[in-house]
């Protein structure tokens, strides 16, 4: 009987080695918007994700107020007129990335599916990217689509530029291990 | 006994364990990111409240061109339609050397006065390691008016005006600001005998949001130390009106000039017997250095 829980115990222990923890050590996420007067384009460097490469699981936190524009002003703008960053301070995805094998090495195509949380809005999404296993290292890219009007973003009517309908985010983590 | 119970639980509870691994994640990412981003992003709309600066200042690189106009009172009635036919007016240019360095000039017709400023942020809101609720701003002001005046035997030394302000404002909610603007003011040459050339006034700055682009200000300066003359404490109500580049502000005020060492301690309108000059100001910014 004894044997039994040992051999439990170790199943245990198992569980807890196979749980192939992730956690990104460069991360930028891009948005890009084509407006008639200028395109608007941002990145933010402050991004962190987890990711569970046995399980498929992700997660990603984005800090709204970390976003960097070429134009101060316009930071100020998107922060406070389209993005409400002092209510909704951040945008998260959680999901599952599907469609991998962990075991090849170079790129492959893979769809990460799950709730997509901007300016409080959370929709359920698909986005299909690539994934390369490199070594310790796990790096995903991606380019999507999302629409202001999902997220309940309205453009003010008085401004003067105006921002398009739809912006392309673009997206770039690299992961290494997490070392216990 | 005991044992079987240990192992069927144990077993249980063996599928969980990395599902529930999986849904932590975000909560995870959520406990690791304890930043703070208790900073407002701005506290006015615009650099100038309505006659007075704000603790707004633009980033480096910024340069921000202020065009200005007062017009006659609007109990001048409607021969002059209602002060309309008389304007004056200030052309302005504002370049912010760094980000906490803003240099300015500007050109009133109103006794073809000349001014010039430095703007120096010293504290901004929740920014720091110690995170205190209000911007602080050291504002200082000369000018020196160009009018002829025939009568008087006037030199450089007594067309020199100057002005130092500290400028401390709080964001306190997403809704309104309020800043408070302790002031002294020096005139070289001062209108009569019994009038002090130094100054001190205290002014008093609110701004509300009603939308997402437009404010509603209220600006007062209330003037100490002075004996009974002629002069009135400046008050204004306006709104801003923010279209993304360029700020709209429409106001009405007593006050006809619009640099610190002309409105504070000159100003003659009486508010509530309507010597109201109707007013803008109008602001375009201009980044010429790219941020980054």
């Amino acid at each position: 009987m004894k044997f039994i829980i040992f051999i439990g115990l170790c199943f245990y222990s198992l569980a807890d080695l196979k749980a192939q923890g992730y956690k990104t050590v460069t991360a930028e996420v891009e948005f890009f918007s084509s407006a008639p007067v200028e395109d608007i384009k941002a990145d933010n460097h402050a991004v962190t994700g987890l990711f569970n490469a046995q399980t498929g699981s992700l997660a990603f936190l984005v800090p709204i107020q970390a976003f960097r524009f070429p134009k101060s002003l316009m930071q100020e703008h998107f922060n406070e007129k389209f993005m409400e960053s002092q209510k909704y301070p951040e945008a998260t995805f959680e999901g599952k990335l599907t469609r991998f094998d962990p075991s090849k090495s170079g790129v492959q195509n893979a769809v990460a599916e799950g709730n997509l949380m901007i300016h409080g809005i959370t929709n359920k999404t698909r986005i299909s990217g690539n994934i390369i296993f490199k070594g310790d290292q796990i790096i995903m890219e991606a380019v999507f689509p999302v629409k202001l009007e999902d997220h309940e973003i309205q453009i003010p009517q008085i401004l003067f530029y105006n921002i398009a309908e739809e912006v392309e985010v673009t997206a770039n983590f690299v992961f290494e291990e997490i070392k216990k | 006994m005991m044992d079987r119970f240990l192992i069927i639980s144990l077993l249980i509870t063996l599928p969980f364990i990395p599902a529930r691994g999986q849904e932590n994640l975000l909560d995870q990412l959520k406990t690791e990111n304890v930043t703070e981003w208790k900073s407002p992003n701005s506290t006015f709309k615009a650099i100038r409240l309505i006659n007075g600066h704000t603790v707004e200042t633009r980033n480096k690189g910024n340069l921000e061109f202020l065009i200005s106009h007062r017009f006659g009172r609007i109990n001048s009635g409607a021969y002059q339609f209602f002060g309309m036919d008389q304007a004056n007016m200030r052309l302005g240019l504002d370049y912010s050397v760094e980000d906490w360095l803003t240099l300015g000039i500007g050109r009133n017709s109103f006794n073809k006065r000349y001014d010039g400023f430095a703007k120096v942020s010293l504290y901004r809101q929740g920014k720091g390691k110690i995170r205190l609720p209000f911007s602080v701003v050291w504002l200082s002001n000369m000018s020196i008016h160009t009018i002829r005046r025939p009568e008087m035997p006037m030199n450089l030394q007594r067309r020199l005006n100057y002005a130092h302000q500290i400028l401390i404002a709080s964001r306190i909610n997403q809704m309104a600001s309020l800043q408070l603007m302790p002031t002294y003011i020096h005139r070289n040459l001062v209108r009569e005998r019994e009038e002090n050339n130094g100054l001190f006034a205290l002014g008093v700055g609110i701004s509300h949001k009603i939308t997402q682009s437009l404010h509603f200000n209220v600006e007062y300066y209330h003037r100490f130390s002075q004996p009974n003359n002629e002069y009135m404490h400046p008050i204004s109500i306006g709104v801003d009106i923010e279209t993304g580049g360029h700020v709209f502000q429409l106001h009405l005020t007593n006050a006809q000039e619009m640099t610190e060492t002309g409105f504070i301690p000159s100003t003659t309108g009486v508010f509530f017997s309507g010597d109201i000059h109707f007013g803008f100001n109008i602001t375009r910014n201009f980044q010429l250095k790219k941020t980054k």
